[in-house]
C-alpha cells in the first residue's frame, strides 16, 4: 500500500500492491458517502409521513387554540410556507446540527437527545454485556456438542429468545423477580432519593452508573445496578440468541479446518480445542454482527424502556408520539437513523480491513 | 409462484424425513403442530372462543373486571372486563391477517424488483441496490409507529393497524426479497438455457417469468417464515406501545399485553401470560417450520447426525 500510487489514482499500470491500497481507500470513501443517502432517505420518509397528517402545531394544540392564535403561531414558526421550502429548511438546519425545538414543552430537541440518549446508551451497553456473557459461551458449548442433546436444547433456547417479544420477557421477569420473589425493583432507573442525589452532583454524565461510581456512594451504585438487571436481561436475551447461533456456526466451520484436525489428532481435549484453537478466528465475525444488531437493539430499547419505565430515548419517543410532538419525534428518529447508518459503516470498515474480498 | 414452491417441496420432504436426524424431525413436527393449531384458532376462532372479542356481558350480566380464572372464565377477565381466553383465541385471527398482509406487500414488489433489476442490470440496478441497503437495516417498529400515526392518528381500527404494521414490515422486507432474488437471477441468467431461449427469439418478459424466476425462488420459504414472524412481532410491538388496533375493532395480543402491564405490578398473571404465549407459540411454530424446511433442503446440514445413513439420492436433487 504505497502512498505514491494513492496520490496518482489515474496511473495506468499501477502495481498490484498499490491497486489494492487504492481499492481500500476508494471503498472506504464510497462506503462513507453512502451514509448520507441512507440518513436522508429515512429522515425524508419520516418528515413527509408526519406532514401528511398536518402541521406540528395544529396536531399538537389544534383543539385548544382559537383560529387566530393558531394562525399567528403557524406564521411565527414558518409552518404556513410551502412544504418544499420547509423541507429544504429542515434539512439545512439538520445539517448544521439544529434539530429545532419541541412543540409541547418548548425545549431544544438536541437537549432531549442528550439527556435521554445517555439513559438509552447505558441500557444498550448493559444489554450487550448480557448478550456477550450469555451468547458466546453457550455458542461454544453448542458447537462442542454439535448435534447432541445440549446443541438441540440451545438451539431451541435461541429460537425462543427470538420468538418471545422483549416486552413479554420483561413482564415475565417483573412478575417473577420483582413481584413474586421481591428480589429486584420492577421499574425505573433508580429509587427516587438516589435519583435526586445523582442529579444534584456537581457534574453529571447522565449515565447513572458512572455518576454513582464518581460520587463514591456504595448504596447509590447498588441501587442503580439493581434497577438495571431486569431491563438488561430482557433486552440482552434478544441479542444473545443471535450471538449464540453465530458463534456456533462459525466454530463448527473452524473446527473442521486442518489445523484443528491436527490438534485433535495430538489428543487435545474437545473443550480446549474450542477455547484455544478454534475460537479466535470464529469470533472475528461476531464483532461485525454485533454492530448489525444495533438496529434491533434500538427497536427493542423502545419496548424495553416502556416496559420498565426506563426514561431513555425510546420511552420519550413513545411519550412525544402520544403528544403528537413532531419535531421531537423527527429528531429522535433522525438520531436513530444516524446511529444505524454509522454503525453499519463501521461494521463494513472492520469487515473490509479483516477480509480483502469484501472490498469493491 | 407459491404454487410452484408447494409443488416442489413434498417429494423432497419425504426423502429428507427418512434420512433426517431425530432433532430435525422433532423440530419439523413441533413446527407443523404449532402452526396447525394457530391456523385452526385463526380460522375457527368464532366457534372455539366462548365469547366475542369485544363482549363485556352475557345472560348473567357483566363479566366484571380482573376476575380470577374460574369456571365461567377459564383464564379470568381483563381490567376492562373482557374474557381473556376469548380474546387470546380471537387474537390468532388478527395475527393471521397481518401475516397475509405483510407477505403480500413484501413478496410481490420485492420479487418483481429483484427479477427485473437483476435481469436488466445497469444504472437503475445499482440505484436499487443502494436504496435496498439504506432501508433494510432500519427497525420496522419505528416506521410502524410513525405510519400508524399517519394512517389513523395512532387510534387504529383493524385496517389501519394492519396497514401500518404491514407497510413498515414491507419497508424492511422488500429489500430482503430484492437482494435474494436479484442474486439468484444474476446467477441463473448466465446459465446456457437462458441463452438458448434468447437465441430462439423468446421475449425478455417471457424469459424472466418462465425461465429465470422459476429457478430463482428456492431460498424464499425461509424468508417467508422470518417475514411472518417479524409481522406478528411488529404488530404486537405497536399494540404494546399503545399505537395499535383498538380493542373493539379486533383482539390483538400486543394491546392486551399493554393493558396487562399495570396488572403485573399488582401480581395479576392471567391477563399477561395467555396473549404473550399466543405470540411466542405462533412465532415459534413458523420459525421451527422454516428452519427445519431449510435444514431438510440443505444436503450439507444432514450429515454427521445421529449415525443416520447418508441419503441415497442426496447428490441428484440439489437443483
Amino acid at each position: 500500500m504505497s502512498t505514491s500510487t494513492q496520490e496518482t489514482p489515474g496511473a495506468v499500470a499501477a502495481p498490484a500492491d498499490g491497486a489494492a491500497g487504492y481499492g481500500l481507500a476508494r471503498y472506504l470513501v464510497v462506503r462513507f458517502l453512502l451514509i448520507i443517502p441512507t440518513v436522508l432517505i429515512l429522515v425524508s420518509l419520516v418528515f413527509f409521513l408526519m406532514r401528511l397528517t398536518g402541521d406540528p402545531i395544529s396536531t399538537a394544540f389544534g383543539d385548544r387554540l382559537t383560529p387566530d392564535q393558531l394562525h399567528a403561531k403557524l406564521h411565527q414558526a414558518g409552518y404556513d410556507r410551502p412544504l418544499l421550502t420547509q423541507y429544504l429548511d429542515y434539512l439545512r438546519s439538520l445539517a448544521t446540527g439544529d434539530f429545532g425545538r419541541t412543540v409541547t414543552d418548548n425545549q431544544p430537541v438536541t437537549h432531549v437527545l442528550a439527556t435521554y440518549g445517555a439513559a438509552t446508551v447505558e441500557l444498550a451497553c448493559y444489554a450487550l454485556l448480557v448478550a456477550l456473557v450469555v451468547g458466546v459461551p453457550l455458542g461454544m458449548v453448542a458447537a462442542a456438542h454439535r448435534d447432541r442433546a445440549p446443541d438441540a436444547v440451545l438451539r431451541l433456547f435461541a429460537i425462543l429468545t427470538y420468538a418471545t417479544p422483549v416486552f413479554f420477557v420483561g413482564l415475565l421477569l417483573k412478575l417473577v423477580f420483582a413481584i413474586g420473589l421481591g428480589w429486584l425493583p420492577s421499574s425505573g432507573r433508580a429509587s427516587t432519593n438516589v435519583q435526586l442525589f445523582l442529579q444534584n452532583q456537581t457534574s453529571t454524565t447522565g449515565v447513572y452508573l458512572i455518576d454513582a461510581l464518581r460520587s463514591g456512594d456504595t448504596t447509590a451504585v447498588t441501587d442503580v445496578l439493581r434497577h438495571a438487571v431486569l431491563p438488561a436481561v430482557a433486552l440482552g436475551l434478544l441479542v444473545a440468541g443471535v450471538l449464540l447461533r453465530l458463534v456456533r456456526t462459525n466454530l463448527i466451520g473452524t473446527l473442521s479446518t486442518d489445523y484443528v484436525d491436527a490438534a485433535r489428532s495430538r489428543g487435545v481435549a474437545p473443550l480446549r480445542l474450542v477455547t484455544h484453537h478454534a475460537a479466535r478466528p470464529a469470533l472475528i465475525p461476531v464483532v461485525t454482527v454485533l454492530g448489525l444488531q444495533v438496529a434491533g437493539l434500538l427497536g427493542g430499547a423502545v419496548l424495553t424502556e416502556t416496559t420498565f419505565e426506563w426514561k431513555g430515548l425510546g420511552y420519550e419517543l413513545a411519550h412525544y408520539l402520544t403528544a403528537r410532538d413532531f419535531p421531537a419525534v423527527q429528531g429522535i428518529v433522525a438520531l436513530f437513523a444516524v446511529v444505524v447508518a454509522v454503525t453499519n459503516f463501521l461494521v463494513d470498515v472492520v469487515a473490509a480491513l479483516i477480509d480483502p474480498r469484501v472490498r469493491y | 409462484m407459491a404454487l410452484v414452491l408447494v409443488r416442489r417441496l413434498p417429494p423432497r420432504l419425504r426423502l429428507r424425513l427418512r434420512a433426517g436426524a431425530g432433532v430435525q424431525r422433532a423440530m419439523l413436527v413441533t413446527g407443523l403442530v404449532l402452526t396447525a393449531l394457530f391456523l385452526l384458532a385463526a380460522l375457527l376462532g368464532p366457534l372455539l372462543a366462548p365469547h366475542g372479542y369485544a363482549q363485556l356481558s352475557d345472560g348473567g350480566g357483566l363479566f366484571g373486571s380482573q376476575q380470577h380464572p374460574s369456571g365461567a372464565h377459564p383464564l379470568g377477565t381483563t381490567i376492562a372486563g373482557y374474557d381473556v381466553l376469548s380474546r387470546t383465541i380471537w387474537g390468532a385471527r388478527t395475527a393471521l391477517l397481518i401475516i397475509v398482509a405483510a407477505l403480500i406487500l413484501s413478496v410481490v414488489p420485492g420479487t418483481l424488483l429483484g427479477l427485473v433489476s437483476g435481469y436488466l442490470g445497469g444504472r437503475p440496478d445499482r440505484l436499487l441496490v443502494g436504496l435496498a441497503d439504506a432501508l433494510y437495516a432500519f427497525p420496522p417498529l419505528l416506521l410502524a409507529i410513525v405510519m400508524s400515526i399517519v394512517i389513523s392518528g395512532g387510534r387504529s381500527g383493524l385496517a389501519g393497524g394492519l396497514g401500518a404494521a404491514a407497510c413498515s414490515v414491507a419497508v424492511s422486507f422488500v429489500p430482503q426479497y430484492f437482494r435474494v432474488v436479484r442474486a439468484e437471477v444474476i446467477r441463473v441468467k448466465a446459465e446456457p438455457f437462458v441463452d438458448a431461449a434468447r437465441v430462439i427469439g423468446t421475449g425478455p418478459w417471457r424469459i424472466m417469468t418462465r425461465h429465470v424466476l422459476r429457478n430463482s425462488v428456492r431460498t424464499l420459504p425461509l424468508i417467508f417464515t422470518i417475514n411472518a414472524s417479524e409481522a406478528i412481532l411488529t404488530l404486537a410491538g405497536l399494540g404494546f406501545l399503545g399505537f395499535g388496533i383498538e380493542p373493539n375493532s379486533a383482539a390483538e395480543w400486543g394491546y392486551d399485553l399493554n393493558r396487562a402491564v399495570a396488572d403485573v405490578t399488582s401480581g395479576i398473571w392471567w391477563t399477561a401470560i395467555p396473549p404473550g404465549l399466543g405470540i411466542v407459540l405462533t412465532v415459534l411454530g413458523t420459525t421451527l417450520l422454516g428452519e427445519s424446511l431449510t435444514d431438510l433442503a440443505d444436503p450439507r446440514l444432514r450429515r454427521r447426525s445421529g449415525g443416520s445413513a447418508p441419503d441415497p439420492d442426496g447428490g441428484t436433487d440439489d437443483d
